[in-house]
């Protein structure tokens, strides 16, 4: 029983709210300007990079230059918006998409020829584990990775349901056309949305990269998984994503438990494919999601 | 023009323009005066609501002019047209279904920078069951309701002019009545009101004037009186022959 909450439940609350972090992005992106960000693994990417770069530069921990690194990846994705999908606002939905596509990997060739290819760690050293009530053990940095992701979840939450911007992100959501016709910016929303997604996407990457270690593939390897989130939670239901990439991650971890016998049920190695089945299940069976998103 | 009580709030002039190269409006020229209440009305697809929409600047129009108190604002962007007072509540969707009554009520004044309260207060007074459910989704209301929520939310930024689409249109006939007692009400409080409406003989009832509109052009136009009783309008739109 605790070596399945210490080594597969634990770890699934924690890859989970990554992937929560990063579909609240894709979610948002989705319902607000309308596409599916094929580009969002690579905002994640851009981010740990560039926080990763901060962290070398100052020597601080992680967790103080990701403020910074959130910052300047936003303000890159801002300006791809402005000289990439801005042109595009009136465009056909699959025009942005191929548009994003294109995004993803001219983001991912040029992570790499700046920063290279080879392996690289966020954090050095090896962490002893906290260990509660004798057996309960869970290493601080997932400890301070959960706390973290809740402290992102109830801001968004905030801003999405007190502040003037964030109704206008939901009234946008709800339609775009009413939303001008009242007079809201959308251009700000727009903006806003971009913000959002780009910070919660450096946060969820630097998340991942302390948990693991940083490669140039890391923001193709969670696409999957965080749309899977973002569709199995209802598309611009940001809480639904939230409910969604939580399901993934321990689904994902927990399938290689060894529920029969004592080989794993799942071969770790197919891990991924159980964002994907979940996904594909979920368009099947209900493409509205879990918590009645759009379905376009 | 010195006296600017006197002068039309609202006019459409020899408009031409549709939806891509589909030509909708051959020409239509309406225009609202101050305090007063428009109606047109015409058959289905005769262009109604694309000319409202050509006031709102969400159409290309490839000829004549649209001006708000004789200021040009012709292909004016939307959000430019609400910021100069314009308020529009469109046929279909023109609530925010997700967002709670009070929210849907916050963004009809989202271009306000001044405190929005006491505004919102004076709505609430003006529909009563919107101030008992604020807190609720808008898309959970009834019919009428939502009516109410979405005129509420258009007169959040006390226009200068408030159009509306139908704003009865599906509705119960208690509902209907209400709807037209509220558009007299906010009238009365000087707003001049233009409304395309499919329930003629009502709505001329309370209208200064209306308007007849055919295949995207002005057939009649005339007093709400004299419209209701002319026999030809009465014969197309009025359901029956002409009044005794
Ligand atoms: N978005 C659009 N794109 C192309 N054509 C449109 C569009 N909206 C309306 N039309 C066409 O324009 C014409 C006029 O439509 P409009 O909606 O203005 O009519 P209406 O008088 O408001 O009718 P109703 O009483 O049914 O509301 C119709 O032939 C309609 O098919
Ligand atoms: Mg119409």
């Amino acid at each position: 029983m605790m070596e399945f909450i210490n080594f597969y439940l634990i770890p699934g609350l924690v890859l989970g709210s990554i992937y929560a972090l990063g579909a609240i992005g894709i979610t948002l992106t989705f319902s607000i300007l309308r596409f599916a960000n094929f580009a969002h693994g690579e905002t994640m990417l851009l981010g740990v990079y560039i926080t990763y770069s901060l962290v070398q530069f100052s020597g601080v921990h992680p967790l103080i230059a990701l403020p910074f690194g959130a910052l300047l990846t936003v303000i890159v994705v801002l300006g791809i918006d402005r000289a990439f999908y801005k042109p595009f606002r009136n465009s056909p939905t699959i025009m942005v998409v191929i548009a994003s596509f294109g995004m993803m990997l001219m983001v991912r060739s040029m992570v790499q020829f700046i920063w290279g290819v080879q392996l690289k760690g966020m954090t050095q050293g090896i962490q002893r584990p906290m260990i509660f009530f004798d057996s309960l053990r869970i290493s601080p940095k997932h400890i301070t990775i959960i706390g973290a992701a809740i402290v992102l979840m109830l801001a968004v939450h905030y801003l999405l349901s007190r502040t003037k911007i964030g109704k206008a992100m939901r009234a946008m959501s709800d339609s775009p056309e009413l939303a001008k016709l009242t007079g809201i910016d959308t251009e700000k929303v727009v903006r806003m949305t971009w913000i959002v997604g780009g910070a919660l996407a450096t946060a969820a990457g630097v998340f991942l990269a302390i948990d693991t270690h940083i490669d140039t593939n890391m923001g193709f390897k969670m696409l999957l998984p965080m749309f899977a989130a973002a569709i199995l939670g209802g598309i611009g239901r940001p809480f639904g994503a939230v409910a969604g990439g939580l399901v993934i991650g321990i689904v994902e971890e927990i399938s290689s438990y060894p529920w029969i016998g004592v080989e794993p049920l799942l071969n770790p190695g197919y891990k991924a494919g159980v964002a994907f089945a979940i996904m594909i299940g979920m368009l099947l069976w209900r493409p509205s999601g879990l918590f009645k998103g759009k379905v376009f | 023009m010195s006296n600017s009580e006197l002068q039309t709030v609202l006019e459409l002039d020899q408009i031409i323009g549709g939806y891509g190269d589909t030509q909708i409006l051959h020409g239509v020229s309406m225009r609202v005066d101050p305090g007063e209440i428009v109606v047109i009305i015409g058959p289905n697809g005769a262009g109604k609501s694309t000319a409202m929409k050509a006031v709102f600047g969400l159409l290309n129009l490839s000829g004549g002019k649209v001006r708000l108190n004789g200021e040009d604002i012709t292909n004016m962007p939307p959000d430019q047209v609400v910021h100069h007072g314009v308020c529009y509540v469109p046929q279909t969707s023109n609530i925010f279904p997700s967002l709670t009554v009070e929210e849907n009520l916050e963004m009809g004044a989202f271009v306000r920078t001044d405190d929005f309260r006491p505004r919102l207060q004076e709505l609430y007074d003006i529909f009563p069951p919107l101030a008992e459910k604020r807190r609720q989704a808008a898309g959970t209301l009834s019919g009428g309701q939502r009516q109410m929520v979405a005129m509420a939310k258009a007169m959040m930024l006390e226009p200068q002019i408030l159009l509306l689409d139908e704003p009865t249109a599906g509705l119960s006939p208690k509902y209907r009545g209400e709807i037209f007692a509220i558009v007299k009400t906010v009238n009365a409080t000087g707003t001049p009101i233009l409304m395309v409406e499919q329930n003629a003989k009502q709505a001329l009832k309370i209208a200064n004037r209306g308007y007849v509109l055919v295949d995207g052009k002005n057939k009649f136009e005339g007093s709400g009186h004299d419209l209701l009783e002319d026999a030809e309008v009465a014969e197309m739109f009025l359901g029956g022959g002409a009044p005794p």
